[in-house]
């Protein structure tokens, strides 16, 4: 089978367990919190580093993320989980929207001569679940989105997909796009000295200008607001509590 | 003299212009624009050779828009299934692409297609549900034709601009798009699907640029049950990780969905334990739900499942520990055992 050049586009996101706080200026949340690589992202490293255990034929592990300096620790951390390099587009003032990604990514497909590009099904902070579909289309690859499953057989790959209601399985053939979904594995912990090595593996910074990508937004954000606070009602002392507040309210 | 003669005149201007800007008339003519100009296409979904309902939701979100909406449908025998659709309230003609090729609903050809439909058809607007179908296709189709997707929204407040949940729902936002044609998937709870009955659209068949699919469906295995559909139930029982098995689970949940007469969900760490399917995840990376009533038991109510759940008109939970997050969103609580609590619930709604 042909060798497997992995792209993993990684994202720094707002930790997950921490809850995000608007804005007075209703532009955005508060980002001055902590910060941690995209669930969904340390999926797709994961799933990556298993193929090279598995001792598929994995030429390389690139690691790859687009955003301000910070974003170089995730690209470390992605590379102490076992990626063999990263590149970062050093971008402080915009925040890329996923059309403008996935052209991104394109260019750097084409740079590395990826032939598979592992990517999360979505970031926890934009919820927009597009990049990896839209990679896709742009270079007309096959994709598989929401992976709970991967095999190779030679240059044909199968995937088991999570759909609404159950599973689905699907052949296709190198290149091509795969989106993770939570199922797919349990990434591991980057131990300490392979933190220690990530820190000697080569990581490449670039700009926007260097792949000659516009980063011009196309959505305007209008405003960012606090959903609707929702009141507990309160507790009951019982079942029989429980059951006749419920008809109270109209739900039995 | 000349002094008040302009600042009459300014005043006189500055009248002129604030009326202008506040004319109703004027905001009218423009909605009424608007009405006349925009034409959205609806992607229906089916399942063999039969109408999904709940993909009307992009049919109602499309009604909104004020102009002209005409269903999208693709697959074999698809023309019985057109000439169903044709009765849905709301749609001026249905769009249809006959060929067993579109049957499984990959992106891979079915981007194409709808990209050629859509620029034959001149549409404004493309609106499809969130589901696994719509979010696997629509950026595709997107991305082909240059333009930033709108996902899962929840609320159009006018042509261009829609609001959207973002961090797990802990933020709303409102964006504009200059885009053209605009594409977007619509949360199917935050739009009802409309009358299956009652309308009388015109069937029309669509181009086929017969794309070839690298990509080969093999199999799928879907979880079978009587029960209502999750996403689009009326009451919704859901266990998590404070029902210690699945043997517990089963013991203790699908009883209690009987009495009820629901659906059956379930918390991340849930289905993370193998106690139930993960079809049945209810949250931020599962299914959103909002039914009247939301019954959990055993779910400490953390900020992805309430991502999935907090829109439910009614949220009664079970939990033994006082202090669970779940209680701060939950209508009715009752802390207390739910081994004990749920066998003693069901037995009172069967006997009620």
């Amino acid at each position: 089978m042909s060798k497997l050049r992995i792209l993993v586009p990684v994202k720094r996101v707002i930790d997950y367990a921490v809850k995000p706080r608007v804005n007075k200026a209703q532009t955005g949340v508060e980002t001055n919190v902590k910060h941690s690589m995209n669930p969904f992202d340390e999926l797709s490293v994961e799933e990556a580093v298993r193929f090279r255990e598995r001792k598929l034929p994995v030429e390389e592990i690139v690691a790859f993320s687009a955003g301000p300096a910070k974003s170089q620790d995730i690209i470390r951390t992605a590379m102490a989980m076992g990626a063999d390099r990263g590149i970062h587009v050093v971008e402080e003032k915009t925040e890329l929207e996923p059309l403008g990604i996935a052209k991104l990514l394109q260019k750097v497909v084409e740079e590395n001569k990826s032939n598979l590009v592992i990517l999360g099904k979505q970031s926890i902070d934009d919820d927009s679940g597009q990049t990896g579909q839209m990679l896709a289309g742009l270079l007309k690859w096959p994709q598989a989105t929401q992976a709970s499953k991967v095999e190779f057989d030679g240059d044909n790959v199968t995937v088991t997909r999570e759909v609404d209601g159950g599973v689905e399985t699907l052949k296709t053939k190198l290149p091509m796009i795969i989106t993770t979904d939570l199922r797919l594995n349990e990434p591991r912990y980057a131990s300490l000295p392979n933190i220690m090595k990530a820190k000697k593996k080569p990581l490449e910074k670039k700009t926007l200008a260097d792949y000659g990508i516009d980063a011009t937004r196309r959505l305007k954000t209008v405003k960012v607001e606090e959903p609707a606070q929702r009141q507990g009602g309160g507790k009951v002392e019982d079942v029989d509590g429980m059951i006749s507040k419920l008809k109270e309210l109209g739900a039995l | 003299m000349v002094v008040p003669i302009r600042t009459g005149l300014l005043r006189q201007a500055a009248t002129c212009l604030r009326q202008n800007r506040a004319t109703p008339v004027r905001t009218l003519s423009r909605d009424a624009a608007i009405r006349r100009l925009a034409s959205t296409l609806a992607i229906l979904e089916q399942r063999d050779g039969k109408l999904n309902m709940s993909s009307l939701a992009s049919v109602t979100a499309a009604m909104k828009m004020g102009g002209s909406v005409h269903g999208f449908l693709a697959g074999s025998n698809i023309k019985a299934v057109a000439d169903e659709a044709a009765k849905v309230e709301g749609l001026e003609k249905i769009i249809y692409v006959e060929n067993g090729d579109y049957d499984r609903g990959l992106a891979e050809n079915w981007a194409p297609l709808l990209v050629e439909n859509i620029k034959k058809g001149g549409y404004t607007h493309v609106m499809a549900g969130h589901s696994a179908f719509g979010k696997g296709l629509l950026p595709r189709v997107a991305a082909m034709m240059d333009v930033q997707q709108i996902s899962d929204i929840t609320e159009i407040q006018g042509e261009d601009t829609f609001v959207r949940p973002i961090y797990a729902g802990n933020a709303i936002l409102t964006v504009q798009s200059a885009d053209n044609p605009k594409i977007v998937t619509v949360r199917g709870t935050a739009f009802a699907s409309g009358a299956a009955e009652g309308g009388s659209a015109s069937t029309e068949e669509g181009t086929d640029p017969k794309a070839e699919c690298p990509t080969q469906w093999v199999s799928e295995d879907l979880a079978k049950s009587d029960r209502p559909e999750l996403a689009s139930a009326e009451k919704v029982v859901s266990g998590g990780r404070g029902l210690k098995s699945k043997e517990e689970f089963d013991r203790l949940m699908p009883p209690l969905a009987d009495a009820l007469g629901a659906a059956i969900g379930a918390s991340r760490a849930a289905v993370d334990s193998g106690f139930a399917d993960n079809s049945l995840q209810v949250g931020q990376t599962g299914k959103n739900v909002a039914p009247q009533l939301y019954l959990c038991a055993g779910i400490s109510g953390a900020i992805q499942h309430l991502a999935g759940m907090k829109d439910s008109k009614v949220i009664a939970a079970i939990n033994k520990d006082p202090d669970a997050p779940i209680f701060q969103v939950a209508d009715v609580g009752l802390v207390g055992d739910l081994f004990e609590k749920v066998p003693e619930l069901t037995e009172k709604l069967n006997s009620a």
